[in-house]
């Protein structure tokens, strides 16, 4: 049996929105590269809409799987509905993801938080 | 495919292969039974023990069979230790960064109240006789050293550190896992008293090993429930393992010449070619590390997607990072050498076979370059490491 499903090899292998929007309306960075794993979001964000996302992965298969999954979840969607993304649902779309490697879905969610969060920050300013 | 990690295990050989099938097919009698068909296993088995001794420096007498490498550091270990404790003596001197078949065996004994040294490696994966020498106590009861580490191939000064405990009389076993059949052993000349070995890791069979240990030296059973290997090993003899195991290491010993000829130079091609990738440094001393194995740290990158790429490269090899350890810390050995956490976790070990060709070893070269290119040029830690907005740790 293979170590991950045909999904996240997709995933892994053609990563989707990789890469970086200069001029990107949120930023949003989690984890640590002590733990191995880092994910940087940014987003373009027009009248409450993901118009456009990219990612960038320090990381193990799952985890450059799961930030290209869940952009994919995201892109042109509105902001309450990415709010509610959670790490299951990135692990269900890549059809699962073992039991130990769970915590890369979780960071993808957790880089898209960190983003909208950030984009609130700028928000109020 | 190229298959670069023989330090995880190795191809059967034919010889070990065809010796198997023999065994099975014609000595398939149990060695306890007197009658001709257990006559003709036990003499087998009394064969490949002669050739394994004769091939170490051994006599056919300190050679206890056992059922792996692991197992027969359990046994060295625990049996000695349990030993030195009947004379009050407590202490075991080892290093930070032995095989887990040690360091949780040793783990173990200190929860029982054994009081375990790990010496330091250095930098260059590698201790000295002196260190061993400071460290040793009037109740130390074992020193355990690894002749050859399994990740970065660095090979101890295991005579000198066996003179050292033998002009200190305290036994010294070493987990030689990694080193039999790839390089040359005396165990005599070497003053060894307890060695480990695994089949597996020169081309012999999985599931069967030897531990050699010195006359004189005392060693109990692990294993209770019979009189089998001199009532050191109890439990049918793995007759066809045992027989298979000698062929290989004897094919093994025959060419170790000409295999060692062989790997170093492609062993010492992908160095050179590896050492090219900006950031990137091998793990272990240059000169004294196994003919076959080469490791690498990549800044910037994680060890596991390299692998998964290589894979689809067609190059099997294996990394220290945690994730493919299924735990949160990378390699303990590359930790033990200095190797911060964020350098550790994109570590790859290739660990060449016979087998490999100038052609593989460029091949290899190349795709390596390639897959680090292609990560780092996605990876935000890389990003900050080439804007300046982290300092590279390796230059």
């Amino acid at each position: 049996m293979a170590l991950y499903s045909e999904t996240v090899m997709d995933h892994f292998r053609h990563p989707r929105n990789v890469g970086v929007i200069e001029d990107a309306d949120a930023v949003g960075e989690v984890g640590n590269a002590k733990c191995g794993d880092i994910m940087k979001m940014y987003m373009k964000i027009t009248d409450g809409i993901i118009e456009d996302v990219k990612f960038e992965t320090f990381g193990c298969g799952s985890a450059i799987a799961s930030s290209s999954m869940a952009t994919e979840l995201i892109k042109g969607k509105p902001l309450e509905e990415v709010r509610k993304l959670t790490n299951k649902a990135v692990a269900e779309a890549l059809d699962g993801l073992p039991a130990y490697k769970m915590h890369c879905s979780v960071l993808a969610q957790e880089a898209i938080e960190a983003a909208l969060n950030d984009y609130e920050q700028k928000q109020k300013q | 495919m190229i298959y670069a990690d023989n330090a995880a295990t190795t191809k059967m050989s034919e010889t070990a292969i065809n010796a198997m099938i023999s065994a099975m097919k014609d000595t398939y009698g149990n060695p306890s039974s007197l009658y001709v068909t257990g006559q003709k296993a036990k003499e087998a088995i009394e064969e490949a023990r002669e050739k394994i001794a004769s091939l170490i420096g051994a006599r056919a007498s300190e050679i206890i069979f056992t059922g792996g490498g692991s197992e027969a550091d359990n046994q060295a270990i625990v049996s000695t230790a349990r030993l030195g404790a009947k004379s009050g003596k407590k202490h075991i001197i080892s290093t930070a960064f032995e095989h887990h078949a040690v360091l949780h065996t040793l783990e173990k004994l200190r929860k029982e109240g054994f009081e375990i040294t790990l010496l330091d490696v250095h930098e260059n994966g590698l201790i000295t006789a002196e260190e061993v020498e400071k460290a040793i106590r009037p109740d130390t009861c074992l020193v355990t050293i690894m002749y050859a580490n399994n990740e970065i191939g660095t090979i101890q000064p295991i005579s000198e550190i066996g003179a050292v405990c033998r002009s200190h009389k305290v036994p010294f076993h070493t987990d030689a896992v990694q080193a039999v059949g790839h390089v040359p052993i005396d165990v005599e000349k070497q003053n060894i008293d307890m060695l480990s070995s695994s089949a597996h890791k020169y081309h012999g069979p999985k599931g069967v090993g030897f531990l050699y240990v010195k006359k004189g030296v005392r060693i109990t059973s692990l294993i209770e429930g019979g009189a089998q290997e001199n009532g050191k090993r109890a439990g049918t003899e793995n007759v066809p393992g045992i027989v298979s195991m000698a062929a290989a290491l004897e094919e093994a010993v025959r060419d170790l010449e000409k295999n060692r000829d062989h790997l170093i130079p492609i062993r010492d091609r992908i160095i050179e070619g590896l050492d090219a990738i900006p950031h990137s440094a091998l793990n272990g001393d240059r000169e004294k590390r196994l003919p076959g194995n080469i490791n690498f740290c990549f800044e910037g990158i994680e060890g596991e997607s390299l692998l998964l790429l290589l894979d689809d490269k067609g190059i099997e090899a294996s990394s220290g990072s945690a994730c493919t350890s299924g735990s949160l810390d990378p390699s303990h050995v590359l930790l033990a050498i200095g190797r911060v956490h964020d350098v550790a976790h994109g570590s790859l070990r290739l660990s060449i076979g016979e087998d490999i060709t100038e052609k593989d070893a460029d091949y290899i070269v190349d795709s390596v370059k390639e897959v680090v290119g292609y990560l780092r040029s996605f990876s935000p830690v890389w990003r900050d490491l080439v804007s300046g907005k982290t300092e590279f740790i390796l230059k």
